[in-house]
């Protein structure tokens, strides 16, 4: 079993690592959540934390990640890196794996992420486990985690408490089951992380300062190219920014009868509350609304202030994005729809009556204050 | 010119989902479906078969039962069908799944000219890993979250989807696409389809068919060769009852606005 590199898990003591993705030299925020993430980890292994970072003129991210809690940055330049390729990223990152031997290391799970991931881990030979939700080091934590997300019997469970692989917890099936996932016996252990869970650390300019740029040697040339990215084109319409907003209203199934008046209440209750509209899976895929903003496993995953649910029965999928949200509020006419099961507060009625009542009930609470 | 699809069956966990007492899926009460994502991949490679008279091969790794999905694609257009079942697979995460699959597609044989198709995901890992994982291990250009796809000659060019827009890509034949549900809309079976399923090739590759290949080996499959595994899984806890409030009337609202501002939520 040890004719892989990968196997000689002692000789994976280079840190932990963060691939940081840039398009078009703008970080991507995720990049920040893995970082702040990914300092911890490092705490408890008593080990180091590095970004990756693959661009072309990209020096002036390098030192800011510093400030999220990075010892140091490896900085790969190159004009063959300056859109993202499966090709060139993946040799690349595959070169500096191979040299310097991180035990652990995170990618966001954009698209970009979901395609360069596992490209990489399966040139290295090792574990990946996709779309990660939380991550561990030590059992003790870990066992806290289990007694807030899980059902398990935690006191009564035979656990190695000595156990230093990464514990990578994920959603499964929909979100119906929860999933941790280990690699014991390859390095590094990969995961990719979902954008918007992991909380982004208070930016440290000391950490910053401090932060070392290191540029590793690598080769890379047009032969290795086996794809052309001929454009990249921005989205014309402004895309809802979900992950960043305090509020969501959210609607479903529920705006059939009349989906434009639907839509245009939700709007008004989000514009009341300051926040932006979702949706349940059904009503992106009936094209009533563009999928940016679908909430749910595969959507978006949000924890804003306050959710409010219109119309949504509350399938197990749509759950796994909204649920820790602190206050859930959910109006719906059937009164045993799965969506009251995780509400703060319940109304049961029809949203076209209940949602106009609730917007001018809303204002005046607020006038009053 | 070949085409060959990967496909798996999946449980539908958009219905009602049971999960057993040790948190694990309840997989005998649930129905059975072809992963969404996978008939885009189908019908790409059947729209690309109606443009050139491609061969579309459909390839999946399963238990015997997955026969029933094969002919169904068969039934949709797809000319040959290939099961790739094993005890000595089971258990494989998408590393070993991948080492296997791209074992028997090399068996099947690619030739510079052929594509590869796979949907983006399968609705019950959600792993999106597989589709690049082979690609990785055939030595072979991939795209993923194609949206829109192109063929001229042996060249492609591919839109593939990102989260703010999209990126258009050129490459050049052999290479694996996955797809995503914008790319098209599948089609149904037909009648003479359903009728033509049942004498269309049908292969069922085992161990021993593979065993000989040199990806194919102990420490590469199954339980035993994947890199990760399960180490506990769970069920998330119900978040106790919240409050629901009477009648959906004025009075209701002002009560929940009321309480929302007390609390300082508003």
């Amino acid at each position: 079993m040890s004719t892989y590199n990968s196997a000689d898990i002692a000789a994976f003591n280079g840190g932990v690592w963060v691939f940081c993705e840039q398009r078009n030299g703008v970080m991507m925020s995720t990049s920040y959540e893995l970082i702040s993430e990914g300092r911890k980890l490092a705490d408890e292994l008593k080990t180091k934390l590095y970004g990756i970072l693959l661009g072309e003129n990209v020096e002036g991210l390098a030192k800011e990640l510093g400030g999220y809690g990075a010892d140091g940055v490896y900085l790969c330049e190159h004009a063959l890196l300056k859109d993202y390729t499966t090709d060139a990223y993946t040799k690349v990152i595959a070169t500096i794996v191979e040299e310097y031997k991180p035990e652990v290391l995170l990618i966001g799970a954009s698209h970009i992420g979901r395609d360069l991931g596992p490209r990489c881990a399966a040139r290295l030979h090792t574990g990946l486990c996709a779309d990660c939700t939380h991550l561990d080091i030590d059992v003790a934590k870990y066992k806290d985690f289990l007694r807030e997300a899980s059902t398990l019997d935690v006191d009564n469970m035979k656990l190695d408490e000595e156990d230093r692989n990464l514990k990578m917890t994920r959603p499964a099936f929909g979100g119906n089951i929860m999933a941790t996932i280990l690699c014991p016996r390859f390095r590094p252990a990969m995961a990719t992380v979902r954008p918007g869970v992991m909380k982004t650390a208070v930016f440290n300019a000391a950490g910053a300062e401090a932060c070392e740029v290191i540029r590793p040697t690598f080769e890379l040339c047009d032969a290795d190219m086996k794809t052309q990215v001929l454009e990249i084109v921005k989205a014309t319409k402004k895309l809802v920014d979900l992950i960043g907003a305090e509020v969501v209203v959210s609607v479903g199934r529920g705006i059939s009868k009349d989906v434009k008046g639907g839509l245009k209440l939700a709007e008004e209750l989000a514009e009341v509350l300051g926040g932006v509209v979702g949706a349940s899976r059904a009503v992106v895929d009936s094209g009533w609304i563009t999928a940016d903003h679908q909430v749910g496993q595969t959507g978006k995953t949000v924890h804003p202030r306050i959710y409010v649910a219109l119309g949504i029965s509350g399938a197990i999928q749509h759950k796994a994005g909204m649920q820790e949200s602190e206050c859930i509020i959910a109006v719906n006419k059937n009164a045993t729809a799965p969506m009251f099961e995780a509400a703060d507060f319940g109304i049961t009625g029809d949203l076209f009556k209940v949602v106009p009542m609730m917007i001018e009930s809303i204002k005046a609470a607020k006038a009053a204050k | 010119m070949k085409i060959i699809v990967c496909v798996k069956q999946v449980p539908d966990t958009s219905g009602k989902v049971a999960v057993n007492p040790d948190g694990t899926l309840n997989r005998a009460s649930m129905a059975t479906i072809t992963n969404p994502d996978d008939l885009n991949a189908v019908e790409a490679a059947l729209a690309l078969k109606d443009e050139t008279g491609a061969e579309v091969i459909v390839i999946s790794m399963g238990p015997p039962p997955a026969e029933g999905m094969l002919r169904e694609l068969m039934a949709r257009g797809a000319d040959r069908a290939v099961l790739v079942s094993a005890r000595e697979f089971g258990g494989s995460d998408t590393f070993a799944t991948s080492q296997i699959l791209a074992a028997a597609i090399d068996r099947i044989g690619i030739s510079d000219e052929d594509i590869i198709f796979c949907g983006r995901q399968a609705i019950d890992g959600d792993t999106a890993q597989v589709g690049a994982q082979i690609a990785e291990k055939l030595g072979m250009a991939q795209i993923s979250y194609a949206a829109d796809i192109k063929k001229e000659g042996n060249t492609l060019t591919v839109q593939r989807a990102l989260e703010d827009g999209y990126m258009t890509i050129k490459l050049n034949t052999p290479c694996l696409i996955t797809c995503i549900k914008e790319l098209n809309e599948p089609r149904y079976m037909t009648v003479e389809g359903i009728f033509e399923c049942y004498n269309k090739p049908f292969e069922v590759m085992g161990y021993e068919q593979l065993s000989t290949h040199a990806f194919i080996d102990p420490t590469t499959i199954g339980l035993k060769g994947s890199p990760t595994n399960i180490f506990k899984s769970f069920t998330p806890p119900q978040k106790g009852a919240g409050v629901m409030l009477e009648g959906s009337d004025k009075a209701t609202c002002d009560k929940l606005a009321t309480t929302l501002a007390a609390k300082h939520i508003i």
